[in-house]
């Protein structure tokens, strides 16, 4: 059974993973019940709050297995890139379960992990596939010709995919996530009402930035009026150029190299238009499209173990690897 | 001293004439509202800095480190409400040895360094900006006035 730890991020979470790819649990701490049981409501963007609910995430992931840390024999965890201090509680938590029961551990890239949950059942995906990788913090094409290993094709050259969605509903005064909140508002709009940029860059990478500032000055003009009236169509306006630009870039690439297989991972693989637009595509299931273990998880049955002597000075890395 | 800027092509321009005299241990917080130009700001500058590759929003990473001529640390501290002892310990190591720049740097009051430079934006009509640098020196100031002041 496989022990994974992921806290590059927001989230602090733990997931089992069994020797024949069966995930035994997945507990993430922003999911309610931990959230009313931990009382955080505004979370702190602090590593004191992932130091605070590891130990009860890692609990509440062997409950939800119904197992204990004697049926664990290799322990995974995030190594980055993400915020130095919040991996740092991932990786102290895991060195120390490992050291204590001489067990292997595994560190994993946090892409690395969002590609690998396509590897989880569904959709069970095997490379080689060209995937998308979509989040907040992230906007990536990857070429994926073994399980482990990623070429970087293009990526955001300003702010993240998952960024221009939540940046646009803030400016259109919906809610938090702006993800959901878009997508949810979209639903009700004309997504042809306006005309958004897309940007055209060279190569595989993309911008979302002026995509941004096209939809201010859009909402700058309107009236407090006016602009509820019109904000299902923003939404929908806003997310259809969004999508168009991710789709177009993804489906580029595919011709490029030649790529049979698209996939979507990350968490604006969650979105409901990128999702039925790009057809025959694999696509994580929503659950772990967010920042979860379970992908890590999945990545570590692919990479080589350290053994005890190896990983007592692992050190977290802030910054992408990938190049 | 405050300038305009156009385009985004200028305002790269204007924060790499100004960054060319940073130094790490300097700080320079960048404000302005959402599509000012804030990180358009802190990429040309970055590139004064001899920092190549993407220069890209680090609102949902909060830390980004690039190594150019030397370590460039990009923070945002959009998410942020303020910024407690605990999360200062996060932010801490991202300062020694680097030249930083702060994005959304007013959650951070009282607790960031004091910054050599503060870089505001502010958006004027149309697609312009107001840039407005306040600093503590004059060298900074000078190539840029010298580069970048208009009739």
């Amino acid at each position: 059974m496989i022990l994974a730890i992921e806290t590059s991020c927001d989230e602090t979470a733990a997931a089992l993973l069994d020797g024949s790819g069966r995930l035994c649990a997945n507990v993430v701490s922003s999911q309610a019940e931990l959230h009313a049981r931990f009382g955080g409501v505004v979370p702190e963007v602090a590593s004191r709050r992932h130091l605070e609910l590891i130990v009860p995430v890692l609990r509440a992931a062997l409950e939800e297995a119904q197992t204990t840390l004697d049926e664990v024999d290799l322990v995974a965890v995030t190594q980055g890139p993400g915020l130095i201090g919040a991996l740092l509680v991932g990786i102290a938590a895991a060195k120390a379960i490992a050291w204590s029961r001489r067990l292997p551990l595994v560190p994993v890239d946090h892409l690395l992990g969002h590609v690998a949950a396509l590897y989880l059942d569904p959709p069970a995906l095997e490379p080689p596939f060209l995937c998308l990788l979509a989040s907040g913090g992230h906007t990536l094409l990857l070429e994926v010709r073994e399980h482990a290993s990623l070429r970087l094709l293009g990526t955001t050259l300003d702010d993240a995919a998952g960024e221009a969605f939540d940046k646009g509903a803030r400016l259109l005064g919906l809610g938090y996530p702006g993800g959901a909140a878009i997508d949810r508002r979209a639903r009700e709009g004309d997504a042809s009402a306006y005309a958004f940029p897309v940007a055209r860059v060279g190569g595989f990478d993309f911008s979302f930035s002026g995509l941004k500032t096209a939809l201010l000055y859009e909402v700058r003009g309107l009236s407090p009026g006016e602009l509820a009236s019109r904000r299902a169509d923003l939404a929908a306006s806003y997310q259809h150029a969004i999508v168009r630009a991710l789709v177009e870039q993804t489906l580029r690439a595919a011709k490029e190299i030649g790529a049979g297989q698209i996939a979507v991972a990350g968490g604006v693989g969650a979105n409901s238009e990128l999702r039925s637009v790009l057809e025959g595509a694999a696509l994580v299931p929503l659950e772990l499209c967010t920042d979860n273990a379970a992908m890590i998880a999945s990545a570590a049955r692919f990479l080589e173990p350290l053994q005890p002597s190896g990983y007592l000075g692992l050190d977290a890395y802030a910054s992408r690897q990938l190049a | 001293m405050v300038f305009a800027s156009l385009s985004a092509e200028e305002t790269e321009q204007l924060a790499s004439t100004f960054a060319a005299a940073l130094e790490p241990g300097d700080v320079v917080t960048v404000a302005g509202e959402l599509g000012a130009g804030k990180t358009t700001f802190v990429r040309g500058a970055c590139r004064a800095l001899g920092v190549e590759g993407p220069v890209t929003s680090p609102t949902f990473t909060i830390g980004h480190r690039y190594q150019g001529r030397v370590t460039v640390s990009h923070l945002d501290l959009y998410r942020y409400q303020g910024v407690s002892a605990a999360e200062w310990g996060d932010l801490e190591p991202y300062f020694p040895d680097a030249v930083v720049f702060v994005e959304w740097p007013e959650a951070g009051a009282g607790m960031l360094p004091s910054p050599r430079a503060r870089v505001s934006i502010e958006h004027d009509d149309g697609t312009r900006r107001r840039i407005t640098i306040e600093n503590s020196d004059a060298i900074l100031l000078d190539q840029l006035t010298r580069a970048h002041t208009r009739p």
